[in-house]
């Protein structure tokens, strides 16, 4: 954890630089993560997205797949999860909640199936067409909430805000603890992230995906399709990213908002890799990362400096953690046992 | 002027294409080299920022463009430094580095532009150098003879880096690095050193993608200025095949469809503003699924090395 | 003798604790940076004003978070700030609607006001605002009209929603209500903050013919900087004044001026009134201003 205390420490002179006293913002940094009753619960609030792309990152990566396409995907996801209830408001909440987070799930899996595909048939590589496509899914939204899926309340009071219309009651998901943002979608996660370890370690096709990853000359040879299993690992992680924009939708805002994915797809990735792929360690890696952000949050306010103070200290954070000895030598473990091929 | 295909506005859809490409087209070759050693630097982006505050703010201060060139170049190489120890010597993993580099260039460039400039300011970037007697072609002359420096330099980059690349020894090691380290190890090659070289040289070619942007085409300063624009360029290595040529391809592919959409948008061509933002996305896609990508991926690309493992 | 003794006391205590008065706690929470010369730095520069009026720092403590584009992170700044006493919190963003509404709930002692947007959602100790961007828009487009030679003028916009289209379609309605026959070209970026794509926009206008240009959002420094590229092309801005990036080429910018309607809720909830009143920034109350 040495990367981390000098990050902590340049972090530091940045902030006596700043005229900001280091030890009120730190302290004012813990004690927003969890500090506070209302600070526990947001850090479980930001949590829970990373904890749900993180998954996704998790399956992708385990078939050596890099899934950078997080951002495009959450928005489709929760576009379907504004449409869909807007589409049919009548229907009861023990209904109108699971499948508005299946059709979430599968908006979020399209988004992840294409490129899936194109790099299955057609060798397009991932990295280019995730970065595309999220772009175009961002667009896509811009388009819908520009017209038909524009707040009708704000075209009549003509103040043309960029959200949808609130969403039916029945479909937003209970708040766990009164008075906080704290919903049920988190449970869902973390039954989820169970769902995926039992799925990579105790299914067939589970154990293929990890095959391909770990290493796909000798899956090829006993019969497993590598690009298939890449691309179903991509399209499932469009799905996991879509449920993470599902959850955002009818767990936290009530509705479609311009910036919901707050660049969750590419913290998701972080998180994934501080709980080193596996779906059980991603529960804590997830919530260590969200109390970071919570906290910095927090820190900004207690100090007063720059937010982007902040977002350069987390991006010295992400650096030394990602270069700290502890889990990149497993990496590197990792990636010789594919190499030996 | 109604007319999309008239002569007039398809000069100035190339016109515009020529500056939007230019800052691609130093990121990507930039990348490029770096991957061909097998290091993926996804803090592209923030590099481009931090050295585009750089330059515009050196720019400001002392009044000369080259100076602000100089700092970029000199911002990007120590970036490029930062990102070669964590990815090379501390073998982290490749695209968690770079985000977290991206996020302390995005943090740093907007911190400092708070700090030491406050608002959005203007400087005067490189003025267009008309290149005698090529620059008074009919139509192709002004588009292609009469841009800045830095323009030309994007474009002249091209056939330097392939040069570099195809036909020097240093090219050789670089390539051989990136498809089988041991290999190349075990022939004296220092893979380590290869591996900072390149990549310091892809992110100082990222700095001067910045300055192109802050001092020469938009000559402005603000936050978030490459608006992803370096993710952008990494995309676009991979859609030309870590070949030079292919990747100015996709650049002036991006760019010109890029072009051509706020043309449309211009003439009235009746299409959603946003289906007309994302066609160069659509289109970029649409051409690798036609063109067969006959490069392979450098086979190290973005594993780190570690001697007497194999 | 000890009465006067207590008076004089009194008097003492009193005079103390009124020279070293509790200042005034304003808190705001931006989604943007509070330098983007635009809709939150309006905001910003209108609350340093208004600091600087009652008296500097120890009459008004100002704290602030900025780019706070993630609503719950936003909601928990809110939140944060009403727990810590502020009299004031400003949400200054239509995104933070349903937030406010159910935070203000819990902090009844506190004022929120939050913008742009006409819902006080009924509760006594919300303020809503906003700015009718359109009313400057069609002044702006008025003068355009009249300033422009080539018959064309070019809109550069981000995403057509909130005030960025309320503006241009008054732009829109103020250069027909001249002129009929002028062309009037647009185009959408699709992000607030794509500076390139901006000027790209922007001299693709200028290239088909344009020579008055008017657009909206941070990313329009990008616009400007084209205009002053070319030299002869005509600016109308809003939300801020730009005319310090190219003096002689700016027109006229709208201009949000918030500190009328900060030196009204703050006079209000001094005296008691916490909230229940919805504010439009119009010309005719000089909340928009042509500068």
């Amino acid at each position: 954890m040495a990367g981390v205390v000098v990050a902590l420490v340049i972090g530091a002179v940045m902030l006596v630089i700043l005229k900001a006293d280091p030890v009120a913002a730190y302290a004012a940094l813990i004690r927003g993560a969890v500090g506070s009753r209302f600070g526990l619960t947001q850090t479980l609030v930001k949590a829970t997205p990373l904890l749900l792309v993180g998954l996704g990152i998790c399956i992708a990566f385990r078939a050596n797949v890099i899934n950078i396409g997080g951002e495009g995907q959450i928005i489709a996801g929760a576009l379907a999860a504004a449409w869909f209830p807007l589409t049919f408001p009548t229907w009861p909440g023990w209904l109108l909640i699971p499948s508005t987070m299946v059709m979430g799930f599968l908006a979020g899996s399209i988004w992840g199936f294409v490129p899936g595909i194109l790099k299955a048939r057609l060798r397009v590589n991932e990295i280019l067409s995730t970065i595309m496509m999220n772009s175009i899914a961002l667009q896509l939204m811009n388009l819908l909430l520009q017209g038909p899926l524009m707040d009708p309340a704000g075209v009549k009071a003509r103040t043309f805000l960029a959200q949808s219309a609130q969403l039916p009651a029945q479909v937003w998901l209970p708040r766990l603890v009164p008075r906080t943002l704290l919903h049920a979608g988190a449970i869902v996660a973390l039954v989820l992230a169970v769902v995926v370890y039992v799925f990579l370690w105790r299914t067939t096709i589970g154990y293929n995906i990890r095959a391909v990853g770990l290493n796909p000359h000798a899956s090829r040879y006993s019969g497993i399709n590598v690009p298939t299993y890449q691309a179903l690992s991509l399209t499932l992680a469009g799905g996991f990213a879509g449920l993470a924009g599902v959850m955002e939708v009818i767990g936290v805002q009530h509705r479609l908002l311009e910036g919901l994915t707050s660049g969750y797809g590419f913290t998701g990735i972080v998180a994934a890799l501080l709980g080193s792929l596996h779906p059980l360690g991603l529960i804590p890696a997830s919530i260590l990362f969200g109390g970071l952000l919570v906290g910095a949050d927090t820190m900004q306010r207690a100090v007063q400096v720059p937010s982007s103070l902040v977002t350069a200290l987390l991006g010295l954070v992400v650096l030394f953690v990602s270069g700290s000895a502890l889990w990149s030598r497993k990496w590197a473990a990792r990636q010789r046992r594919v190499e030996d091929t | 002027m109604k007319n999309l295909f008239s002569l007039a506005v398809m000069s100035g859809i190339l016109n515009t294409m020529v500056s939007l490409a230019t800052p691609f087209l130093y990121a990507a070759l930039g990348e490029t080299i770096a991957q061909s050693a097998g290091v993926v630097n996804l803090g592209v982006d923030g590099i481009m920022l931090l050295s585009a505050f750089a330059a515009f703010y050196v720019a400001l201060t002392t009044g000369s463009l080259w100076l602000g060139l100089l700092a970029a170049a000199i911002v990007g190489l120590l970036m490029g430094l930062l990102m070669s120890f964590v990815s090379v010597t501390l073998k982290a993993e490749q695209g968690v580095s770079g985000i977290g580099l991206y996020m302390f260039g995005l943090g740093m460039s907007s911190l400092l532009f708070k700090i030491l400039i406050g608002t959005v300011k203007t400087v005067q970037g490189f003025p267009p150098v008309a290149i005698p007697f090529l620059g008074d072609i009919p139509i192709l002359g002004p588009i292609l003879f009469r841009n800045a420096v830095p323009v030309y330099g994007a474009f002249l980059l091209v056939p330097l880096v392939w040069w570099m690349l195809e036909k020097t020894t240093l090219g050789l090691r670089i390539k051989s690095v990136g498809q089988n380290p041991a290999a190349a190890d075990s022939l004296g090659i220092s893979v380590d050193r290869i591996r900072y070289f390149s990549v310091c040289l892809g992110s100082t070619l990222a700095g001067i993608a910045g300055a192109s942007l802050s001092i020469c085409l938009l000559n402005l300063f603000q936050d978030n200025l490459t608006a992803g624009q370096g993710f952008i360029a990494v995309a676009l290595v991979y859609f030309g095949g870590w070949n030079p040529i292919g990747v100015m391809g996709g650049a002036i592919l991006f760019s010109v469809v890029n072009s051509l959409q706020l043309w449309m948008q211009v003439l009235g061509v009746k299409i959603p503003s946003s289906v007309a933002v994302m066609l160069p996305y659509l289109l970029t896609i649409a051409a690798l699924t036609i063109t067969v990508n006959r490069m392979r991926q450098p086979a190290a690309l973005n594993k780190p090395f570690e001697r007497g493992e194999n | 003798m000890k009465r006067s003794l207590l008076i004089a006391l009194v008097l003492v205590v009193a005079i103390a604790a009124a020279v070293t008065a509790a200042p005034f706690r304003i808190a705001v929470v931006m989604p943007s940076a509070t330098t983007d010369m635009a809709f939150s730095q309006s905001m910003w520069s209108a609350l340093q004003t208004v600091q600087k009026e009652m008296g500097g720092a120890s009459a008004l403590d100002l704290k602030f978070s900025e780019n706070m584009y993630n609503v719950p992170d936003a909601a928990a700044a809110v939140r944060d700030y009403a727990s810590q006493g502020f009299d004031i919190v400003i949400a200054h963003g239509s995104q933070y609607g349903s937030s406010v509404q159910e935070i203000a709930k819990d902090f009844p002692n506190v004022t929120f006001a939050w913008g742009t947007d006409v819902n006080t959602f009924g509760l006594p100790n919300v303020y809503a605002y906003t700015a009718a961007a359109e009313q400057g828009g069609y002044v702006n487009g008025v003068l355009a009209a009249k300033l422009t030679k080539s018959r064309k003028i070019g809109v550069t916009g981000p995403v057509e929603v909130g005030d960025a289209k309320t503006y241009i379609d008054g732009f829109l309605q103020g250069v027909q209500s001249v002129d009929k026959s002028i062309t009037i070209s647009k185009t959408w970026t699709g992000s607030f903050s794509d500076v390139a794509l901006m000027t790209a926009a922007a001299k693709t206008h200028i290239a088909s013919g344009a020579d008055v240009l008017t657009g909206s959002s941070q990313s329009v420094v990008g616009s400007i900087g084209a205009a002053k590229d070319k030299g002869s092309v005509l600016w109308f801005g809003t939300q801020a004044d730009q005319a310090s990036l190219a003096s002689a080429l700016v027109v006229a910018s709208q201009v949000y001026d918030w500190t009328g309607m900060l030196r009204d809720i703050i006079a209000k909830h001094k005296a008691g009134v916490l909230g229940g009143t919805q504010y439009t920034l119009t010309l005719a109350n000089a909340g928009l201003k042509i500068v």
